[in-house]
């Protein structure tokens, strides 16, 4: 499971004097789900309109599934799905008929045609709305209309630019089980955005964009060993005497720190609940409760910012 | 650097989408509607004025498109008039609205070049205002057999139908027109004005600034440079295109759209008929113009589009 499907090399967008993408690096597996997260500005949707070719190329390369998208547009977009941040439809058609004129854009044989749109509405909640004009769909129903565009086209890709920006809460869970179920169908999904937290949670992998570059790679854990310099914070609930020098002894654990009566939070290397129960158990102790508390993305990303950003690093958006 | 794929790809797609998002479009409802109401008053106004002047006209029926009647204008004023306002319509929120929309990158995204794209809208622009404009003629034709009782000759039908053709022409620059500034442009409402501006300027007040221009800018030892350098300039309006051929093709008996020297006319009978094929030789350069017009703006387009971002 670790053929690259997208792989960019010294990426670089320049327009006039000013880089908005400088250098990057990056590779994309197989079946992941990818975020590209970064403030507003950062250089993301330059990033993305790059891979689908819509965006010249300034120096560096990029490959999608092998294609160049400025030479092989066409064998990078039937295979890519795309939604573009605040996607936009034809308001004075249905949702059915915009899906169609995608369908015959993309050349899915007639015959296919209107089974796929309806599967694709189905799978995303709009079957009961798909004669409806888009116009009197609201936003989170855009957003699913755009996903199901991307499921009709049986995309082995989906780039899917700022998908929860304005989603109330209960619409961005939604999108997210839909994205979820993308990557289960086997699609490799790449993800921006500035909403750390509800991204978090489905991403793979994620790389933090500043100011045109990437600044950190890797999955939530592997940045938050790098810039909190521990990952893992484990709550521990117990009855028990002497029960902090024996977690203090379990392999990972950092540091105990005595919260509360009878609560302990470790902070470890690892997710170390199972030796730390058991540690708990063997020294006789009553465990009342244990969770762990995975380094948030927001923390990472504010704790190495702010360490930037001192010395004058952040950028705006202009 | 060599594309993949053909840059038509998806043309008849976008063609057939846009042709039915015009032909069922509120806007085109009321452009069609107001174009056979004035140009019916025309015609009808013309037959009136047939009917109490003569019988004897070779070319009775060419008539119905040039000859008014106060205080309305004739047929083909209607149409120099009507065929921009229609076609700007058409074309002034072309790219801009897929821009305004946030349609344009999801659109692109797909498996299509942008060539496809700008010139599927300007074909099914283009096919909505010839589409229009047969029907108009059409119209005319039945109304013009129904009131003048006789059948059009041959000749009257072909002339008649060049006329179409270069009326669809006269279309076609308005449209591209449009189309561009639709593209230079991100706000619909600024196109529209701009675009409209610019066809006034070009239609009322270029005209009439011409001679004066010729005027100021060339040596009047000879009476004929002015005026002729008045004629050239003029000549960069497609309006004045447009009215120079109609006169040749619906008037046989004009001879030339130039000022006229007397060698010209030696020989000539005055009033005579010309036959078809010199009337179109006569307004050939114009409906050149007209066509290459057409072709110049549209590239300008394409190569502005070709270069845009496609975000909003
Ligand atoms: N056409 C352009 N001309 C000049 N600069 C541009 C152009 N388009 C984008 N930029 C600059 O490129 C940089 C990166 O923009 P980009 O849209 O990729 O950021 P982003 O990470 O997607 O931000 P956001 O979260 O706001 O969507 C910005 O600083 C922006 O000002
Ligand atoms: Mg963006």
């Amino acid at each position: 499971m670790s053929e690259a499907v997208i792989e960019a090399h010294g990426l670089t967008k320049r327009y006039g004097d000013a880089k908005a993408v400088d250098g990057v690096n990056f590779t994309i597996t197989r079946g992941e789900i990818f975020g590209l997260l970064g403030p507003n500005g950062a250089g993301k949707t330059t990033t993305i309109l790059m891979m689908l070719g819509l965006c010249d190329v300034s120096a560096g390369t990029v490959r999608v599934l092998g294609y160049d998208p400025m030479r092989e547009p066409f064998s990078v977009k039937r295979r890519v799905g795309y939604l573009p941040d605040s996607v936009g439809f034809y308001d004075n058609l249905s949702a059915r008929v915009n899906l169609r004129y995608t369908a015959r854009l993309i050349g899915i044989p007639l015959e296919e045609r209107d089974a796929r749109i309806a599967d694709a509405l189905a799978h995303v909640g709009l079957a009961d709305v798909a004669d409806h004009r888009v116009g009197t769909f609201s936003r989170g129903m855009r957003q699913r209309l755009g996903l199901a565009e991307i499921l009709m086209k049986r995309a082995e890709i989906a780039i899917l630019d700022e998908p929860t920006s304005g989603l109330d809460p209960q619409a961005t869970a939604e999108l997210l089980d839909m994205i979820r179920s993308l990557k289960h169908d086997g699609v490799t999904v790449l993800i921006s955005s500035h909403l750390l937290d509800r991204v978090q949670s489905v991403c793979d992998r994620v790389a933090l964009f500043q100011a045109g570059q990437i600044a950190l790679i890797g999955t939530v854990g592997e940045l938050g060993r790098e810039v909190l310099g521990g990952g893992y914070a484990v709550d521990i609930e117990a009855q028990g005497n002497g029960l902090k020098a024996k977690l203090a002894a379990v392999p990972g654990v950092r540091s105990v720190e005595e919260v509360g009566a009878g609560r302990l939070r470790l902070v470890a290397e690892s997710d170390v609940r199972a030796e730390s129960a058991a540690a708990v158990v063997n020294a006789g102790g009553r465990l009342l409760r244990i969770s762990v508390e995975e380094p948030s993305l927001e923390v990472i990303y504010n704790r190495y910012f702010q360490g930037k950003s001192a010395h004058g690093g952040l950028r705006d958006a202009a | 650097m060599r594309r993949e794929g053909s840059p038509w790809r998806g043309l008849s797609v976008v063609f057939v989408k846009e042709l039915s998002d015009h032909l069922t479009s509120a806007r085109m409802l009321v452009l069609g509607a107001l174009v056979v109401l004035t140009a019916g008053a025309a015609v009808y106004a013309a037959i009136q004025q047939i009917k109490d002047v003569s019988a004897e006209d070779p070319f009775l029926f060419l008539r119905l498109f040039t000859v008014s009647r106060e205080p309305l204008p004739s047929f083909v004023s209607f149409l120099a008039f009507l065929v921009p306002l229609m076609a700007i319509g058409l074309g002034f929120d072309a790219i801009n609205g897929e821009h305004n929309r946030r349609t344009l990158s999801r659109i692109l995204s797909q498996p299509i070049y942008r060539d496809a794209l700008l010139f599927g809208k300007f074909l099914a622009g283009l096919s909505t205002l010839a589409i229009s404009m047969i029907a108009l003629w059409l119209l005319v034709i039945g109304i013009g057999l129904w009131a003048i009782g006789v059948p059009p000759q041959a000749e009257e039908m072909s002339r008649s139908f060049i006329f179409l053709l270069v009326t669809i022409a006269y279309g076609g620059v308005w449209l591209a027109l449009a189309i561009l500034f639709s593209i230079v442009f991100r706000s619909a409402a600024t196109a529209a004005l701009v675009t409209l501006g610019l066809w006034l300027f070009l239609t009322v007040i270029w005209p009439a600034l011409a001679p004066g221009i010729a005027q100021l800018v060339l040596p009047a030892d000879d009476p004929a440079v002015p005026l002729i350098g008045a004629q050239v300039l003029a000549r960069f309006s497609p309006s004045t295109l447009f009215g120079e051929t109609v006169l040749a093709l619906l008037n046989p008996s004009t001879r030339t759209l130039g000022p006229i020297y007397l060698s010209q006319m030696q020989g000539a009978v005055m009033g005579a008929p010309l036959p078809l094929t010199e009337s179109v030789m006569i307004a050939w350069p114009q409906i050149v113009g007209l066509v290459a017009g057409t072709i110049v703006l549209f590239v300008i387009g394409y190569v502005i589009f070709q270069r845009q971002e496609v975000r909003a």
